[in-house]
């Protein structure tokens, strides 16, 4: 905890709200103050005067783990719905209005949640809360499948460019159709299917606001050069009077199956054939999550990790390899994967990998392979204060750990989390969670050579 | 207002008696904002070194963390006709072993100390940059030392970095992004122009590359006269200038070569649409527009304001048109590429195959447009606020504030540009927009370049008859 008392120091310096809070030394701390409208809105005030802007926030508890059947991709579609326009602000000023006034915008939609932010100078406050106070409470007056339509055509193509005319972009829908079950809500990706995007209509629109567009379903986060009690002031203004929406239940996920080795090939537009391995692991903030994170980087995080080392420097028969652990809010996955260079097989890729993952299973991470994992992930930790708003700003992270920990600043906690990793704790994760014969090998090869696929023998 | 006295008890965590007035809600309108914040941005200050090199140093002491870029004049504006791709390959070069340490050290090195190491090339220079938290700044700063000025070249690194950068030419072949930003300088420029060649090299350079072209290429242009260093963050000037006065003092100064002026002059051909075939395509990307002014025009002001209507932020034109009113993409833009020689201004979306046709129509309607048509006032007011007001929040982080500072000494602007960047953003007029629109935009002599699925496109470009259709390869090159 020593190596990041400056930061302490300089944290408090810059702390200067309404009423003086006592911080414990020696800690990564955002204070904050919170409270709850009536109508079950929390809201979380963090107050930084260092730069004149001020960054709003908003989560709301729903994301592609919500959708039904037959509709994979609504909750992201209706995220670009939610700034076609509401009673009191006409198509398009929500955005003109926001930089007119010098702000940005986004949202963005993952399996658990959906978030939206607008970042500008700190003056524009209340035109920030009375825009996103207007689409929360009076959406649905003035939508229209025209407005659907539209934002159904943008969402399309995202998944276009974003994924259909991307080499090797169709390779996580594939992992993640035969890592879960068809009844477990992380079986599809948050883009969803062309087919069920076309098939959702103004009625689902209207279903899916009511049910989790409610103030109670939401956490907003303001964070700036602001005070709280302003801040007080204006969300009570704007959405005060919004009405509560109906409790939210939801039926625990299914269990994940443990099904062996799971072998798929995708023919794609490349000349260059891509190996996936993925396990099923456990969710975020777990016991092991983060000890899977520090995995993670010991086999692929930069040039000296173990499978760059081996793939990419010495044996020169991959382009690039990446090691992660996705840990979401009600499951996780890890994943590696690796690009053959031309005249290589996706066999010799894979043999290379289940080399080195068996070495970390018998002896394990060298103390200072876990060290530096610990130290990158701490200067990422330190600048990721710098910013107040943006996704993963400030503000982002303080509604990330509410709804994932249920403590707004979590940060400390958090990275003691990375600190706790020891190097058997690593060697153990490997053994409990990737062992070869239980994953998904998806093989992604040039259109019509599924020859290159990895071969059955080559995997134990 | 009912729910005021509730408020209270629901409040978790306390308030002080700030003050609590309930107000009645007017929906009907956008509530009128106070007046903004007065534009206060962090001070650059610099200092010459002995041997040259020139240091700012912007104090940011929020975060302790420090971000270090130091610029080299040292980029692909310079490659050899015969090495396209030298100056970039030099730069990867730099971390490959370096004074004592071995390829693999430099990296281990680097994450040990959570410090994001990176060496780069772009056209106008090069820059080797470390972001690290402050205290490891010492450590850290050995290391960029030891990769600029003592990079060790050794032949057996070479060839390794030689075959990789051969198998990522075989994968961006197959990015049709990667394939359009390699093209469209390509046909602008010209290849003989020193922007017309691809940044990374083609397949036979890449082959030829060999430890004497590197170690000249180094020796000539990584001196630090004619090199900056930018330090941003939560350091002194006097701290800042004692830690890189006593690594980089000790560089030699060299003869560098003046930078190269076009001596050939760039095609200035009549509208022409450029297809390269990319059979199965789901998109089009689509690239228009032509050579731009350098940097340093005193229109850049006009031309900001300019861009931010047309193309430069969500509500600009042509994003409003092709994505929020007809839904053909998932994004339009245009930028004034800024560079040291004459820049590039460009278009550019990726939009479904299916409407490539018509999306040129919206494309070329809205270029004209702003030309034809003088702004309207709120439209002006608006892109001018969203440039001025947004301005505090990029200087926000240390690697926003570099960014910033690093432009002006690229470009050799100066440093106290942004004390007056709000007064000249203000005074552009809506006849300085439409002047500087027939000025850098003329749709005349735009190359239009689409890089799609040529058997789903092909008829619907040619019936537009905006101008003879020209196939080209990968690379941007005539068909042979």
């Amino acid at each position: 905890m020593t190596r990041i008392a400056t930061a302490t120091a300089v944290l408090l310096g810059l702390w200067s709200a309404c009423p003086p809070v006592r911080l414990s030394a020696q800690s990564l701390r955002v204070p904050y103050q919170t409270f709850t409208l009536p109508n079950g809105l929390q809201v979380i005030v963090h107050e930084d005067h260092s730069v004149p802007v001020v960054a709003v926030n908003t989560w709301y508890h729903v994301g592609s783990s919500d959708e039904k059947p037959g509709r994979t991709g609504f909750a992201h579609l209706f995220e670009h719905i939610m700034f076609m326009g509401s009673q009191h602000v006409p198509t398009g000023e929500f955005d003109r209005l926001l930089e007119a006034a010098g702000g940005d915008n986004n949202g963005s939609t993952t399996e658990d949640r959906t978030n939206y932010y607008e970042d500008g100078p700190a003056n524009a406050l209340p035109l920030m809360l009375y825009l996103d106070a207007d689409r929360m409470g009076f959406l649905l007056p003035e939508m229209t499948v025209e407005k659907v339509d539209l934002q159904r055509g943008v969402v399309q193509n995202e998944r276009r460019q974003s994924y259909e005319n991307r080499p090797y972009g169709l390779a996580e829908e594939n992992i993640l159709q035969r890592l879960y079950p068809a009844n477990h809500p992380y079986h599809w990706p948050v883009i969803g299917s062309m087919a069920d995007l076309q098939a959702a209509t103004l009625e689902d629109v209207r279903q899916f606001f009511r049910t989790y567009y409610t103030p109670n379903n939401a956490t907003l986060a303001i964070a700036g050069d602001i005070t709280a009690q302003d801040a007080r002031q204006l969300v009570q203004r704007y959405f005060g009077d919004i009405p509560r929406g109906p409790a939210m239940t939801r039926t625990p996920p299914p269990p994940v199956p443990v099904a062996g080795v799971v072998r798929a090939v995708l023919e794609d537009r490349v000349q260059l054939p891509r190996v996936y391995d993925a396990w099923h692991t456990v969710k975020a903030f777990s016991p092991d999550d983060a000890t899977l994170d520090v995995l993670a980087n010991v086999l692929a995080g930069g040039r000296s990790s173990r499978l760059y080392r081996r793939l990419v420097y010495e044996l020169q028969i991959a382009t690039d390899v990446v090691a992660f652990q996705d840990g979401s809010r009600i499951d996780g996955k890890f994943e590696v994967y690796a690009t053959a260079r031309p005249g290589h097989d996706l066999g010799e890729l894979q043999r290379v990998i289940d080399e080195e993952l068996g070495k970390l299973a018998d002896q394990g991470p060298t103390p200072r392979e876990v060290e530096r994992a610990q130290n990158t992930v701490e200067a990422q930790f330190l600048s990721r204060m710098e910013r107040v708003g943006g996704f993963g700003g400030k503000a982002d992270q303080l509604n990330y750990y509410n709804y994932f920990v249920g403590t707004p600043d979590y940060f400390q906690k958090d990275l003691e989390r990375y600190r706790r990793v020891t190097p058997a704790a690593v060697q153990r994760a490997v053994r409990a969670y990737l062992s070869p014969p239980h994953r998904v090998v998806l093989s992604v090869v040039p259109q019509g050579k599924p020859e290159l696929a990895v071969k059955e023998g080559a995997t134990p | 207002m009912r729910a005021a006295a509730a408020l209270v008890a629901l409040i978790l965590i306390a308030f002080p008696a700030c003050g609590l007035s309930a107000q009645v809600v007017d929906r009907s309108k956008p509530p009128q904002l106070p007046p903004p914040p007065a534009l206060k941005l962090p001070a650059v200050q610099t200092t010459v070194l002995p041997n040259g090199l020139t240091l700012a140093v912007v104090e940011m002491h929020k975060v302790p963390v420090v971000d270090v870029q130091l610029l080299i004049d040292a980029g692909a504006a310079r490659d050899p006709s015969v090495a396209p791709g030298l100056a970039t390959f030099t730069a990867t070069m730099l971390q490959q072993g370096a004074g004592a340490r071995s390829a693999l050290d430099v990296a281990d090195e680097a994450a040990f100390l959570g410090a994001q190491l990176g060496t780069a090339a772009g056209f106008d220079g090069a820059s080797a940059s470390i972001h690290v938290p402050k205290r490891r700044l010492e450590a850290a700063l050995d290391l960029l030392a030891d990769v600029v000025l003592r990079p060790a070249f050794a032949d057996s690194e070479i060839a390794r970095q030689r075959e990789l950068r051969a198998a990522q030419l075989v994968q961006q072949r197959d990015e049709p992004v990667s394939v359009a930003n390699i093209a469209f300088p390509a046909i602008v420029y010209g290849r003989e122009h020193p922007y017309g060649h691809p940044l990374n090299g083609t397949d036979s350079a890449t082959a030829r590359l060999a430890r004497e072209s590197v170690a000249e290429f180094y020796r000539t242009y990584y001196r630090p006269n004619g090199a900056r260093i930018l330090v941003v963050g939560d350091v002194t000037l006097a701290e800042a200038r004692r830690l890189i006065a006593a690594r980089f003092g000790g560089w030699e100064r060299g003869d560098v070569p003046a930078f190269p002026s076009p001596a050939i002059a760039p095609p200035g051909a009549a509208r022409t649409v450029y297809l390269i075939d990319k059979p199965g395509a789901a998109q089009s990307v689509v690239r228009i527009g032509h050579l731009g002014p350098v940097r340093t025009t005193p229109d850049w002001f006009a031309l900001e304001v300019l861009n931010t209507i047309l193309g430069g932020a969500f509500t600009s034109r042509l994003n409003q048109n092709l994505r929020e009113t007809r839904g053909y993409t998932y994004g339009a833009f245009s930028q004034f590429v800024p560079r040291r020689l004459s820049g590039a201004f460009v278009a550019l979306a990726s939009v479904v195959t299916a409407k490539t046709d018509s999306s040129l129509i919206e494309f070329l309607k809205e270029l004209r447009r702003i030309r034809d048509d003088p702004v309207a006032p709120a439209e002006l007011a608006k892109a001018k606020a969203y440039l001025t007001l947004g301005l505090p929040g990029d200087f926000e982080t240390t690697g926003g504030a570099a960014a910033r500072f690093r432009e002006l000494l690229s470009f050799g602007l100066p440093l106290d540009y942004y004390d007056r960047y709000l007064d000249r953003i203000t005074a552009v007029t809506a006849a300085d927009v439409q002047r500087v629109a027939r000025q850098y935009i003329d749709p005349d002599r735009f190359d239009i370049l689409v890089v799609g699925d040529k058997t789903q496109i092909e008829s619907g470009i040619k019936a537009l008859n905006e101008g003879p259709i020209v196939y080209r390869d990968v690379w941007g090159q005539e068909i042979r």
